[in-house]
Order: structure tokens, then C-alpha cells, then sequence
């Protein structure tokens, strides 16, 4: 029985289409039947530590909220992005620990039969949402079972200085790799180059190298899981990252996560490849300089290669829970409340779009359209390749990420200690090591 | 008569138990393993066993959430066609001997200078020791910072004095960042090496010194033939602990590099928790730091028998 006026409907935004059959009579939204929470249910949810304080309230204001609502309890902790890895490790090895862990992206895959189906749970979300993009299912699915809920991505995208590369002949941001590497040249001469991290930075160095590795045709394996990585197309985007580094600035080698942000808010870059935090700590600055910044920078998605799609390589967000849990129709009606659109609007609008939705109904909250320059965060999750791209996800694909192999032979390569075609054969013989095994 | 039986028995049989007690008590042997018992256990459980559960796991294909079966020594053929970890046993053995040799040298420049009259020497010592007080990943931060190619405090110093022209690049060259996080280390290690040899100096009598004066012997003899064989005994328990823990160190090079610049500062034990936990492969992991084992052990064997040679101690050589 549906108690929802077409009004109502159109109200509720862009999910409004979803339930309007395409002759415009409205179907049924899909309904939860899950099971209620058991009674007395206690239940711990480990997080990532917040880089926006008003994400982490607000997500801790919906947990309450659902605690008021149910009477279940829910303890959050949080820990930073590398630590929670370890302790889910651990909590799957010894089969006790948070309930909860809102991860990142392959980490449900390496253990994932102690992992809670979601099956059900992922596919009233779906349905009720517009359907899971692409890449979302495949972090989300193993053995044709949800194991995780993807919840989203830290969407990375180009962070650049306006006035810069109006200086180095640009009106707009270019959309192809050709465009992009003149753009960069541009902004080396204009005096305030790009700077890209080269590091073993996890998200950062991973996100421009695999980009340009996949806008080239070049990927560590395809369809079969064959190791592929040693080919023409990747010492092509060897060739072109090579140019690219040669307009970087000084220091990138060693530039971990946080370096990136550091030298864009102390202008001293104006371009780098990251999520919406630069933008927001500029933005709610006292600091008059950094409002300054905030108002000369805008954001736009990566360009395109030969390849001829969008290539991008994003830091998903990805939600399990563990089979050990006491309560687990408490964990999946948690879940559940928390990735109602409701919670996800006040959330996303709390934390000023920073988390990139993975269901389109979810694109229609005005924060994304409010302030222009946050719109192109919303989109990457459709343009986004998983991390085992074309392969499978799994043991293997964490850790060839793990191991820094695809970054290792960027960094090789555009430094000039191996040629393009040594640094991926070498690059190949590591691949191996992990697919092989 | 009937009502005070139990009475009776109790006390016939009250004094064959304490009997037993007492007899056990008094048996040297029994006394030595009840005594030892505690101990023993603890060692077992804390450190034996999770040693064992290392080998063991080094020998096993087990990865995040999987038990794995055994696999024999198929992980460290595998790591012997790794040039990754090749690359991390030639960085660590640089790390630990060049960090080692620096430590002790500045540690003992350091020790001898305090153990001089000085003014304000509780507070001076007091000094040297907040490097090794700091917590680590504090420390490592910092670093961090002073290293960092755009915001150095060290290039800015450089540059404001007008010895350089642009920012040192500290990390991001593989030698550079070598040498980078060995000074970090050794930094941090210095105050050990140096409060330890201190206590030692300060046990040798001032009479020797008195002695070897009287004999006409001056200061590079004084130190030579009467310093440092009787600080020797002290040199070796520092200098193993000094090479363990830089031999294991973690924490520095993770908060610094991740082990980059591709790989130029990746250790065997970095290497060992990239690979068993962010790589998911327990197996491997473990196996690489198995291997640490016998490189551990050589150092220990060198340091503690070598330097407590008492040939060595009386000054002759072999």
C-alpha cells in the first residue's frame, strides 16, 4: 500500500522520476520488509575520521536519530582512513569487533565470506533510488551477493586556480588529455604549476596515475585476470605523464596525501587532483587570503584520453558489516535508515557535497547546484573505474593498489631512473607476483 | 564420644596435609619449578607463541579473513624473485648500520662531554633526552614538516640566509630521502645511546684515571686503554638494543614516506605490514618479517659476544 500523493512525489525531487512510469502514471516505490531490530540491541559502528567536522556531526546526529527512533544503541568510533584497514583485518581474522565499518574500497573483498549479505538490503536500495551506478555494484557485489554498501566517494576531481589558466590561454577547463597537457605547460610558465603527488599517497598519487593509465587503454589486467600492464598503450600514458611531471612542481616524489592541500592553500599550485575539502577549508576561512583562493578556484572532472571515456579512479566509500554481529537486523535497519534520502540529504548538505552520491536519485539535493563549483563532485561516481579494472576485484587487485605498483611505475618513468617500457615490464613482473598466487 | 569423631579425624588428618606442604615446600626442585612456573608461562604465552605463530604463518598461504593452508618455504622462494623486497633487506641494512655507527659515535661524543663539570647538568641532561621522550609519531611528524619540499623550515632558514636559491628537496630523490629519514632516526636515537653510556662512565673509578695520568698517559690514552674497555660491557648491551630497534624500525618511515620514493625507503618491516595488511596477504607478510630473524640474530650475536670479548675489554686485539 503506497500513501504517497503524486505531489508528494514531484516534491521529492529528482527520485520523483524514478517512480513515474514512463507513460507518467506512478508504480510503486519499493518497499523495506526487513525484519525490526532485535530487542536490546546494542550495536558499534567504526568510521573514518572526519576531514569536515559537520560531516561527522551530522552523520552522528542521523545515528542518534535512529537510536531515538528504535531504541537500538549505536557506539561510533572513528579512526583515520589507514588504521580503519588494519582493525577490519583483524576484526574478520578473530571474528569479533565493531559491527559496523564504514571502509574504503576493495577491503570487504579480502574476507568477504565473514561479511553480512546485503542482498536484500542493496537491492530495495536500488530500486528505490534509480539503480546503483556501475562501479558502485562492483564494490558492492562477490559471488553475486552484496557484501558492502557503497555509500559513496571522496570524489577526487581537477582543483584549479581560475586566474591561472586564464593566464596560460584557457578560458575553460580542457576536456581532453591533449588540451589538459597544454594546460599544464601554461600554468608552469604562468609562474604557479600543477602539483600531483608521486608519493605513496593512497588516494591522491592513485587517483592521477591510474586515471591516466586507464585514459590511455593501458590497465594492470583485463577481462580474465590476466596481467596486461607491460603493453604499448601503458608506455603511451608513461610517455604523456612524463611530460606532464616535467611541469609539476619541485618535491612531488615525496608528497603524500595531505601535501597537495597544503601547497594549493598556500598558492603556491594551481592545479592538483583532489576532493571538495581544499575548497571548504578555503571557503569558511577567517583568513581573507584563503577566501581569496576559494573564490579563484573552481573544479572540473578529469579529462578524457584516447580512449575516448571518462577514466577516473575514485576513493569509494564502502560500508560492511560482519557475520559475527549479535543483532543483525539492528545493523541492517541502521544501514538502512542511514541511506534513506532523508539522512543522505541532511548529511550531504551538512558536509557541503562531500561525499559523491553512488544512486542518482540521490543528485537532486540543492547542495549540489547551489554553488557551481561543487556540481562536478556529484558526477564522478559515473565516470569512475573500479580499482581491478578490467579484472575482477578481489585478494589480488588490493594488493596491487597495496603495493604502490601502478604509482611506483609513474614514479619510475617520469623521473627518468627507468624508461617507459623498462618501468612496465618491471611493473608487469610485480602484477604477476599478486595474480599468480 | 560419638559427638567429637569428626574432631578427631580433622585433627589427624590436619597435620598429614601440612605434612605434604610443608614436605613440598622444602624440596629444592619443586620450589625451583613452582617458582619458575609463572615466569615461564608468561614467556610462552606472550612471546613464544606469537614467535611460533609467525613462522608459522610465514609457511602459509593465509590472507585478511582466511586461515590459509601450508604452503612450506613457497614464500620465501617467491620473495627471493621479488626486487621490492630485495630493495627493502638493501635499505634496511644501510639504515641500521649508518644509523647504528652514527648513534654510537655521537651518542659516546655526547655521553663524555656530559659526564665533564658542567653548569646546569641535571637540566642539560634533562635536554638531551626529550628526542627519545617524544613520542615517535609525534617526532615523525615533525619531521615530516622539516623535510617537506615546500614548507621547510631548514630551506627557508637556508634560503633567508642566502646560502640556497630554492627549497632542499629532502624526500623526493631516493638517496635524499635515504639519508632523510636516517638523520630522523638517528636523532631520535641518540639520547638513548648517550644517557646509558653516561651511567656506565660514571661507574668507572676516577682512581684508573688517576693511575693512568701518573703513568704519563694523556687524554687519547686515558680514554683508549681505560675508558672504553671498561664501558665495552655496556657498549654491547646499548649497541644491540640500538641495532634492534633501528633494524625494526616502523613508525618513523611509515609517518615520513610510506616507504617511497618508489620503494628507496622501504624497510623489511614497512614492507611487511604493506604487504600482510594493507595488501591483505598475512602469509607474506609474516614471511618478510621471518626473514628479519636471522639478520636480527646475526646483529645480536655480532654485539653482545664480539663486544664482550675480554681481549677486546683489555685493549689487545685478536
Amino acid at each position: 500500500m503506497i500513501d504517497v500523493s503524486r505531489r508528494q512525489i514531484l516534491q521529492s525531487g529528482g527520485a520523483a522520476g524514478l517512480l513515474l512510469l514512463p507513460g507518467g502514471a506512478a508504480r510503486a516505490a519499493p518497499t523495506w520488509n526487513g525484519p525490526p531490530p532485535e530487542p536490546g540491541a546494542s550495536i558499534r559502528v567504526l568510521r573514518w575520521k572526519q576531514f569536515i567536522q559537520a560531516e561527522f556531526d551530522s552523520f552522528v546526529a542521523n545515528t542518534k536519530k535512529f537510536a531515538d527512533q528504535t531504541g537500538v544503541k549505536v557506539r561510533v568510533d572513528a579512526e583515520s582512513w589507514d588504521d580503519i584497514r588494519p582493525k577490519s583485518a583483524v576484526a574478520a581474522n578473530v571474528g569479533a569487533g565493531p559491527d559496523v565499518i564504514f571502509g574504503t574500497l576493495d577491503d570487504p573483498f579480502k574476507f568477504s565470506e565473514k561479511l553480512l549479505d546485503l542482498t536484500d538490503l542493496a537491492e530495495y536500495l536500488g530500486d528505490k533510488y534509480g539503480g546503483w551506478y556501475p562501479v558502485a555494484r562492483k564494490y558492492g557485489i562477490h559471488d553475486k551477493r552484496w557484501i558492502a554498501l557503497p555509500d559513496g566517494a571522496t570524489g577526487g576531481c581537477m582543483n584549479y586556480r581560475i586566474s591561472t589558466m586564464r593566464a596560460a590561454g584557457f578560458d575553460e577547463f580542457p576536456k581532453d588529455t591533449a588540451g589538459y597537457l597544454k594546460l599544464c605547460q601554461g600554468l608552469k610558465k604562468a609562474g604557479k604549476p600543477p602539483g600531483f603527488a608521486l608519493g605513496h599517497a593512497t588516494g591522491d598519487a592513485n587517483g592521477w596515475c591510474q586515471w591516466c593509465l586507464w585514459a590511455f587503454g593501458g590497465k594492470t589486467v583485463d577481462d580474465n585476470n590476466n596481467v596486461v600492464i607491460d603493453s604499448p598503450e601503458t608506455v603511451a600514458a608513461l610517455e604523456y605523464a612524463k611530460q606532464l611531471y616535467g611541469t609539476y612542481i619541485d618535491g612531488v616524489l615525496s608528497w603524500l596525501d595531505p601535501s597537495n592541500n597544503k601547497a594549493f592553500l598556500a598558492d603556491q599550485i594551481s592545479l592538483t587532483l583532489n576532493g571538495i575539502s581544499i575548497y571548504t577549508v578555503a571557503k569558511n576561512s577567517p583568513d581573507p587570503a584563503l577566501n581569496a583562493i576559494a573564490a579563484d578556484m573552481d573544479h572540473a572532472n578529469m579529462p578524457i584520453g584516447p580512449v575516448g571515456r571518462p577514466t577516473e579512479q575514485q576513493n569509494i566509500l564502502n560500508t560492511y558489516a560482519y557475520t559475527y554481529t549479535k543483532y543483525p537486523n539492528a545493523v541492517r535497519e541502521y544501514l538502512r535508515f542511514m541511506w534513506e534520502k532523508p539522512q543522505v540529504d541532511y548529511w550531504e548538505t551538512q558536509s557541503n557535497g562531500y561525499i559523491a552520491p553512488p544512486l542518482p536519485a540521490w543528485n537532486d539535493n540543492p547542495i549540489w547546484t547551489a554553488d557551481p563549483k561543487v556540481t562536478p563532485f556529484r558526477d564522478v561516481l559515473k565516470y569512475a573505474l573500479d580499482d581491478g579494472y578490467s579484472g575482477a576485484l578481489g585478494a589480488a587487485s588490493a594488493a596491487v593498489m597495496g603495493d604502490f605498483v601502478v604509482v611506483d611505475m609513474f614514479a619510475e618513468a617520469c623521473t627518468g631512473n627507468k624508461s617507459p617500457k623498462d618501468a612496465a615490464h618491471d611493473a608487469a613482473e610485480r602484477v604477476k607476483r599478486f595474480y599468480s598466487a | 564420644m560419638a559427638s567429637n569423631a569428626p574432631a578427631y579425624r580433622a585433627a589427624r588428618t590436619i597435620p598429614t596435609r601440612r605434612g605434604l606442604a610443608f614436605r613440598l615446600l622444602d624440596d629444592r626442585n619443586f620450589l625451583g619449578v613452582a617458582l619458575i612456573a609463572p615466569a615461564a608461562a608468561f614467556l610462552l604465552v606472550f612471546l613464544a607463541y606469537p614467535l611460533g605463530l609467525g613462522f608459522w604463518l610465514g609457511m602459509t598461504d593465509a590472507s585478511i579473513g582466511q586461515p590459509g593452508r601450508f604452503i612450506g618455504l613457497r614464500n620465501f622462494i617467491s620473495l627471493a624473485h621479488d626486487s621490492v623486497f630485495w630493495l627493502s633487506v638493501f635499505n634496511t641494512l644501510l639504515y641500521t648500520v649508518v644509523a647504528s655507527a652514527l648513534k654510537f659515535a655521537l651518542g659516546l661524543y655526547l655521553a663524555l662531554l656530559l659526564n665533564r663539570r658542567l653548569p646546569l647538568k641535571s637540566l642539560v641532561r634533562a635536554i638531551v633526552l626529550l628526542p627519545f621522550v617524544t613520542p615517535t609519531v609525534l617526532s615523525a611528524i615533525a619531521f615530516w614538516w622539516i623535510y617537506d619540499p615546500q614548507f621547510s623550515i631548514i630551506s627557508w632558514s637556508l634560503i633567508k640566509l642566502g646560502l640556497i636559491h630554492q627549497y632542499i628537496d629532502f624526500l623526493g630523490s631516493p638517496w635524499n630521502a635515504r639519508w632523510s629519514v636516517i638523520a630522523a632516526n638517528v636523532w631520535r636515537g641518540i639520547p638513548f645511546v648517550a644517557i646509558t653510556l653516561l651511567a656506565g662512565l660514571q661507574t668507572i673509578s676516577p682512581s684508573l684515571y688517576e693511575a693512568a695520568t701518573l703513568d704519563g698517559a694523556g687524554p687519547w690514552q686515558r680514554f683508549r686503554f681505560v675508558t672504553l674497555p671498561m664501558l665495552s660491557p655496556i657498549i654491547a648491551v646499548v649497541m644491540t638494543f640500538s641495532v634492534l630497534l633501528t633494524f625494526t624500525d616502523f613508525q618513523l618511515i611509515y609517518a615520513i614516506t610510506r616507504g617511497g620514493p618508489i620503494n628507496a625507503t622501504q624497510l623489511m618491516a614497512t614492507l611487511s605490514y604493506e604487504r600482510a595488511i594493507t595488501g591483505g596477504r598475512l602469509g607474506e607478510g609474516a614471511a618478510i618479517a621471518d626473514a628479519m630473524v636471522p639478520f636480527l640474530l646475526a646483529a645480536i650475536l655480532f654485539s653482545y659476544f664480539g663486544l664482550q670479548r675480554r681481549r677486546w675489554q683489555q685493549g689487545s686485539r685478536d
